[in-house]
């Protein structure tokens, strides 16, 4: 058993980024907004710290800790704001189709996350060969120093960067606003039913706009801990692959719940790489990684036919809402 | 809102266009294009030094300069066929999200039988073999999530969105157990057959059938009873009930027919142009396929423009970043921001705005009255007679609102 710890340990480092994703969109679906464009949003949130942690990083000599974590994050978080403002803009505000707003997002995201991976450097005439933010990720990935004194135990709980820890931390505290206060309430209520919402003299819009930003801020952190923790600040185009999907099947399997979604997560993680430990021959690997899809087509299945209410995603999931319709 | 202040009027109210005219409708669009065309040379010109002209230049010659013109169209017809299948879904408002699995398997059932058959068939028995399996395996892609959504509702976007991503993974798994040297392509060497040129003209095949497909989707979903049913089913279930249809039988008819265009899309990439598989063939075209179907608001006819503006838009980007050396992904980009405009452009089309006038005038009244009563403000506040400034500030608010 003794690879069970590292591969628990793997596990966690693949479900880091699906937790963020998951949690952003759980906020996002919960306010009635069905976001396709989570995988490019999550694109943008890593090519935009990749950008900031870039600048700073050719910019001085040595770097300082916590100016190194602080720009990359603070540069995703303002580049998953402003691509996420683009879809609310479209879909709220201008009550455009979210299947179709959400996959222009995700074409448009992931395209910018390639473009600039591949060419940022060609772009500011920079004379670095390649990106690769060694020294930034460094602090990204620090982990708690008496991590390898306490053997198994300290590999599974302890070994991570910081991130790994705020992923946990935001989806606990997502869980807590929606189910325990009026806030969270009033979001369940607009995600709902719009109308009995707005006729409660809440304001459906700005409630939209907050949830979907803010889910779109934290899908984008994925991104970020993919590229400066996961991939140790080199960038690799098309590198996240569809783990954005993932993280928007792990919602469904979830049930809409966000502390569900941190087990979720390190099961689909543990998926994502359970063929490096079955020996199964290399034809099966790509049966295995069909796991996490089919796992989530039988949970929504099974959500669907046992129509238990409290099981359900919101009601007015992927509608529009606009007063003067009723 | 502070206690005591009246909540004031909005600017402005949006109220819905009974309806919209077709001559509206058009220049709208063409501004939202313009306008999106612009920021895009705008963005190029920043990203690359060029000069806007031979952007412009640049874009057009790479879709439709000499030698282009071929390939340019066979891709219109490829994205077009996947765009055609997805739409008598759209018409029923069932989101298929998986165009991209079902052409995927498609693809897929026509490289099994190209494999297995190429030289124990002659060749139209071949092409006729694989055009069947397309459909028949593309049609049963396609049927399950509506078998589901007959059923139980089943949510449609989520089921075939996962479906794709099962798709891809059963590519991967023929790829490791067709192809023993372990590469991730399947190519022509080992698949053999394939359509051949007509006329000596390569895709000439595909570009005709795809002609016909529009032409005949277009009657099929215009003219035919079927037609109708979909189009009442996505505009009510409930009326659809009450007429006499029977809403799960439209539903699952419907998908089997998207399925296995998406099918037939698989047959014309795989056994028409590429003769080659991996789970890369369709490219995203299937998600594009969504955007081509809904910008052209789900009328054949008009998806034709649309397949060709984003088609126009891909190669031309395409040439400018081998030009310049940049990365691929630049089109993606310009395609996104295209989208963007012409999907926010329908809000203009289908809405009217109605503005305040008077609440404007009022507010522009209290700005200039900010304005104009700031330097005495600001010279008591020096002089520490904070009380009196604020005085100032109340009476312009009690003005203000006898204005209005």
């Amino acid at each position: 058993m003794s690879w069970l710890p590292f591969f628990i340990y793997s596990a966690v480092c693949q479900g880091t980024p699906l937790l963020f994703g998951a949690t952003g969109e759980i906020l996002t679906e919960k306010s009635g907004n069905l976001n396709l464009g989570i995988p490019g949003i999550m694109y943008v949130g890593a090519i935009s710290g990749v950008i900031g942690g870039f600048f700073y990083q050719t910019s001085v000599k040595t770097v300082n800790p916590v100016l190194a974590i602080l720009i990359p994050t603070l540069s995703c978080l303002l580049g998953s704001f402003l691509v996420t403002l683009i879809y609310c803009f479209l879909t709220i505000s201008l009550r455009a189709n979210q299947n179709v707003t959400g996959l222009a997002i995700t074409t448009f995201g992931v395209g910018l996350g390639n473009f600039f991976g591949g060419s940022l450097i060609k772009v500011v005439k920079s004379e670095v060969p390649y990106i690769a933010l060694t020294k930034i990720s460094k602090y990204f990935k620090q982990s708690l120093p008496f991590a390898k004194n306490l053997g198994w135990f300290g590999q599974i709980f302890f070994s991570y960067g910081f991130m790994v820890y705020l992923a946990i931390a935001i989806a606990l505290i997502a869980g807590f606003v929606l189910k325990k206060t009026r806030i969270g309430l009033h979001l369940r209520a607009v995600g709902e039913s719009p109308a009995t919402a707005d006729a409660a003299g809440i304001n459906v819009s700005r409630y939209k706009y907050c949830a979907t930003l803010l889910g779109g801020m934290i899908a984008g952190l994925g991104g970020l801990y993919f590229v400066m923790d996961y991939s140790s600040g080199i960038w690799a185009n098309n590198g996240f692959g569809d783990r954005g999907w993932l993280a928007i099947a792990i919602v469904i399997f979830a049930v809409w719940k966000p502390h569900l979604s941190i087990p979720a997560s390190y099961l689909f993680g543990g998926l994502y790489i359970l063929f490096n430990y079955i020996n199964v021959g290399t034809a099966m690997i790509p049966i295995l990684k069909m796991l996490p899809y089919i796992v989530t087509i039988v949970v929504l299945i099974l959500i669907s036919v046992r129509k238990k209410r409290e099981n359900q995603g919101p009601a007015s999931l992927g509608q529009s809402y606009f007063r003067e319709d009723r | 809102m502070k206690n005591g202040q009246k909540k004031k009027d909005a600017f402005f109210h949006i109220t819905k266009r009974a309806n919209p005219s077709l001559k509206r409708g058009i220049i709208v669009r063409a501004v939202a294009i313009l306008a999106a065309f612009l920021l895009s040379a705008l963005v190029t010109v920043l990203l690359t030094g060029d000069n806007p002209f031979s952007v412009l230049s640049t874009l057009f010659s790479g879709a439709f300069g000499k030698g282009r013109m071929l390939n340019t169209i066979h891709e219109l017809a490829i994205l077009l066929c996947i765009s055609l299948a997805v739409t008598p879904a759209f018409r029923m408002r069932f989101w298929n999200t998986g165009a991209e699995g079902q052409t995927l398997m498609g693809g897929l059932a026509t490289a099994v039988v190209m494999l297995l058959l190429h030289d124990k068939v002659p060749t139209f028995v071949l092409i006729l073999l694989m055009f069947l399996a397309a459909l028949l395996v593309g049609g049963i892609w396609g049927v399950i999530p509506a078998f589901f959504k007959a059923k139980w509702k089943t949510n449609e976007t989520l089921f075939t969105l996962m479906m794709n991503y099962i798709a891809i993974q059963a590519i991967e798994f023929f790829l490791k157990i067709a192809d023993k040297r372990g590469s991730n392509v399947v190519d022509s060497e080992m698949l053999g057959g394939g359509i051949p040129n007509l006329f000596g003209v390569p895709y000439l095949f595909n570009i005709i059938v795809v002609a016909l497909l529009t032409a005949a989707l277009y009657v099929y979903l215009q003219y035919s009873k079927h037609g109708y049913e979909i189009s009442v089913v996505g505009e009510s279930e409930n009326t659809a009930r009450y007429i006499g249809i029977n809403v799960n039988k439209v539903i699952i008819r419907t998908m089997i027919l998207s399925g296995m265009i998406c099918g037939l899309g698989g047959f014309l990439i795989v056994g028409g142009a590429s003769h080659s598989i991996d789970s890369n063939i369709v490219a995203g075209r299937g998600f594009t396929a969504i955007m081509v179907s809904w910008l052209g608001k789900f009328n054949p006819i008009m998806m034709i423009l649309t397949a060709l503006l984003i088609v126009f838009l891909g190669r031309g980007a395409d040439e400018i970043t081998t030009i310049f050396g940049l990365n691929k992904s630049f089109s993606d980009i310009l395609t996104g921001i295209i989208l963007f405009f012409i999907i926010g452009c329908e809000f203009f089309i289908r809405y009217e705005i109605h503005w305040n006038k008077e609440r404007i005038r009022e507010f522009f009244h209290d700005i200039g009255n900010f304005f104009v009563t700031l330097p005495e403000k600001v010279k008591l506040l020096f002089s520490g007679k904070k009380a009196e400034a604020e005085k100032i500030a109340d009476e312009e608010k009690q003005s203000g609102k006898e204005d209005a």
